[in-house]
């Protein structure tokens, strides 16, 4: 049996300062009028923010000076992203460029491409989301048919993709494309590309979600032609390119602190002196939250050491959305009795309630469903 | 040195602690030639180091869960640890620890122990018993004191201890009921984690060999699902009872063992219910070794200390932090 290894991993003391930094700078510029937490789920785009954040030097981070990045670690990656999630800061407009498309241009693109994109991602300057899903492939991933064919100087490319988050305020897609046939084995013959959102043949349309948001959207590519050097990483290593990061992707502290701001606003409706019920349900999400912390950074700091633990990378994510879906199912049995959760109700506890429970089924879909994670968590053990 | 620690203690449970051990203990036999083992060893005196004790002491729990080691390695270990900070001879040999129910009332008045304690593990077959009262540490012997012999669900002796007269030894306590209730909380969370290693191990092993419908059951999702659920569990808990041994005896000790005690308790339950599921009847059988470990989780998740107990606890501290203060606390412990 494989055993599921959570290194200890202490953030180093430079980090206490950066916290500060970011605390400071959230303060001030909510005092300033440039954000304010509004009573929605999770996050959202805002992209003078996201510019705002770029100036201040945390997006991209970790990558190299020369592409327009700080060099700085990944724990202090960490901690800057988890003050940003916590405060409700507006982070959508970048958070895919910082946290995945720029990572995988660093690691697969051309001296070209990195040049041309990594500088104005950490500016914060243009934005990227990710095609993948298309209506007849969801968690089965590679039955995808969007199709590429080589053509003189470049791909041209058809297709249909579902559930794009954020296409419509993005510049960029990292779209998944089937270029070659599915040989020696289905995951062979996929490859990914830098789209060009504005390209001829590129038209987007809202999916308006069950919240009411427009946050998904279809995007059809009707012989779209990109060129050859918006062809990132090799032809046909799609797959590979796609599943290698996903450490990355499932550990953060995004895939357990959706829903804090409601942990937060429960703690606040239980005020100084709960009675036994409030306290049992706050105590107990707190040590929960205490236990996936601890997993999250302990995930942090076995990439910084260069580890792929992928299988620790589920668990948290599987762990952390249960946890994030329950606080409201949790919040709205042990709150005393407030005005009924409406989206937008000037009371903030009903506001942020109402946008937890009508958002909640995306938790443990967005990223890898439950499922998806748990068969992959149950093949580490030896089973299959 | 905690990994060789952790070694030793492993190595020298597997070797020593089968079933026949087991089932002998339940009837009433202390297996004191483990306890020779043991104490040759220097385990039940892992708390020693002062720089890595509370790691090395981690580890020597973890293994005596994991091998369900009918001894009070806990009580034993931790009495020692009082005993060392009160700057009182440790007595050879195991010894029982009270109190470890914070509803115990107990007096010392002019060199006299008056009192009862409940639920003291091994308190019959200790060589003295270690208690708290009115802010002393005492060292008792058993022959002096009334034991009326009780079992925990694990079959594990879990005696009322009534004492009534002069002690052996007593000095200031240097810690209360409280903190005492914190260390046995930290020990059985590390417990709790050791056996749920060896439970997750055991179904999926188990999963892996059973044939139905012509294919071993662990190819089927609902088994798949259930299993990796657990192991989501026991991780979970590992890393809580990892944060809460590297505060132990720092400030935000409350908050890790709080935590550890919440988290672990309430993957105890989940961890034997997907185990005994995945297991089907011949889990349910006393025959099979599984109840050795499921039985032990649902008595350590009710000692020092419930997940409901703790979760008030904490969520009173949390309250008096307050919303705002909240994120800060947890960032900066």
């Amino acid at each position: 049996m494989t055993a599921l290894r959570f290194d200890p991993t202490n953030l180093p003391p430079e980090t206490a300062a950066l916290r500060q930094e970011v605390r400071r700078f959230l303060a001030e510029e909510r005092a300033r009028g440039s954000w304010s937490p509004r009573g929605d789920f999770g996050t959202h785009p805002d992209p003078a923010f996201s510019r705002l954040i770029g100036a201040r030097g945390w997006i991209g981070m970790t990558w190299p000076r020369a592409y327009g990045g700080h060099e700085r670690s990944g724990l202090e990656r960490y901690v800057v992203t988890e003050e940003l999630l916590v405060s409700g800061a507006p982070v959508t407009a970048h958070w895919i460029a910082d946290r995945q498309s720029g990572p995988l241009i660093l690691r697969v693109g051309t001296e070209a491409q990195k040049q041309r994109f990594l500088p104005r991602i950490a500016r914060g300057e243009i934005f990227f989301c990710i095609g993948m899903s298309e209506p007849d492939s969801g968690s089965d991933l590679v039955s995808i048919r969007t199709r590429g064919t080589k053509v003189d100087g470049g791909w041209r490319i058809t297709g249909r993709k579902v559930w794009t988050s954020n296409a419509h305020i993005s510049d960029y897609a990292i779209t998944l494309v089937r270029t070659g046939p599915p040989e020696p084995d289905r995951h062979s013959g996929l490859s990914q590309f830098i789209l060009d959102l504005k390209a001829p043949g590129v038209s987007i349309r809202p999916i308006r979600n069950l919240a009411g948001h427009h946050d998904f959207n279809e995007m059809v590519l009707d012989d779209v032609f990109l060129a050859d050097d918006l062809l990132i990483g090799q032809p046909g290593d799609g797959w590979k390119q796609v599943t290698s990061e996903l450490a990355f992707e499932r550990s953060g502290p995004e895939r357990f602190l959706s829903t804090y701001r409601l942990l937060a606003a429960l703690v606040e409706q239980g005020g100084y002196d709960p009675d036994d019920r409030m306290a049992e349900q706050t105590g107990r999400f707190v040590a929960h939250l205490w236990a996936l912390r601890g997993m999250s950074l302990s995930i942090a700091g076995m990439l910084q050491a260069g580890e792929a633990p992928n299988l620790e990378a589920a668990c948290v994510k599987d762990l952390g959305n249960s946890f994030e879906r329950a606080i409201p199912e949790v919040a709205r049995l042990v709150a005393p009795t407030v005005p009924l959760p409406v989206p937008g109700a000037n009371d903030d506890f009903a506001a942020i309630q109402a946008e937890a429970v009508l958002n909640a089924p995306s938790i443990t879909l967005r990223g890898g469903t439950r499922e998806i994670l748990r068969g992959i968590i149950a093949r580490g053990l030896g089973l299959r | 040195m905690t990994d060789l620690v952790f070694e030793t203690a492993d190595r020298l449970f597997r070797d020593a602690v089968d079933k026949d051990l087991l089932d002998a203990a339940e009837a009433g036999t202390f297996p004191r030639e483990l306890w020779r083992a043991v104490a040759e060893t220097g385990l039940v005196e892992a708390f020693a180091d002062p720089e890595t004790g509370i790691a090395d002491a981690g580890a020597v729990l973890r293994a005596a869960g994991r091998h369900a080691v009918p001894l009070p390695i806990a009580e034993t270990l931790l009495a020692r640890r009082l005993l060392q900070r009160a700057g009182l001879d440790a007595p050879e040999g195991p010894l029982a620890l009270a109190p470890a129910d914070p509803r115990d009332r107990a007096a010392f008045v002019e060199g006299r122990a008056m009192g009862t304690y409940y639920g003291v593990a091994w308190g019959g077959d200790a060589a003295a018993l270690v208690l708290l009262a009115d802010g002393e540490v005492l060292v008792a012997d058993p022959v002096r004191t009334r034991i009326e012999p009780g079992r925990s669900l694990a079959g594990e002796p879990r005696d009322t201890i009534t004492i009534d007269g002069p002690v052996l030894a007593h000095a200031p306590a240097p810690t209360d009921v409280a903190g005492l209730r914190l260390e046995g909380a930290w020990a059985r969370s590390l417990m709790m984690l050791g056996a749920m290693e060896t439970v997750l191990d055991v179904a999926v092993t188990y999963a892996n060999d059973r044939v139905q419908f012509g294919r071993p059951i662990g190819k089927q999702q609902s088994i798949q699902h259930q299993l990796a659920l657990m192991a989501e569990e026991v991780a979970a808990s590992s890393v809580a009872a990892r944060l809460a041994t590297e505060r132990l005896d720092g400030p935000e000790a409350f908050l890790a063992v709080a935590a550890a005690k919440i988290r672990c308790g309430e993957a105890a339950g989940k961890a034997a219910e997907y185990a005994h599921q995945v297991m089907g009847a011949i889990g349910f059988t006393h025959e099979h070794t599984l109840h050795h470990f499921t039985r032990r989780l649902w008595t350590w998740r009710d000692e020092y200390g419930r997940e409901s107990d703790w979760s008030i606890e904490l969520g009173r501290y949390v309250a008096s932090v307050g919303a705002d203060g909240l994120w800060p606390w947890l960032t900066r412990a």
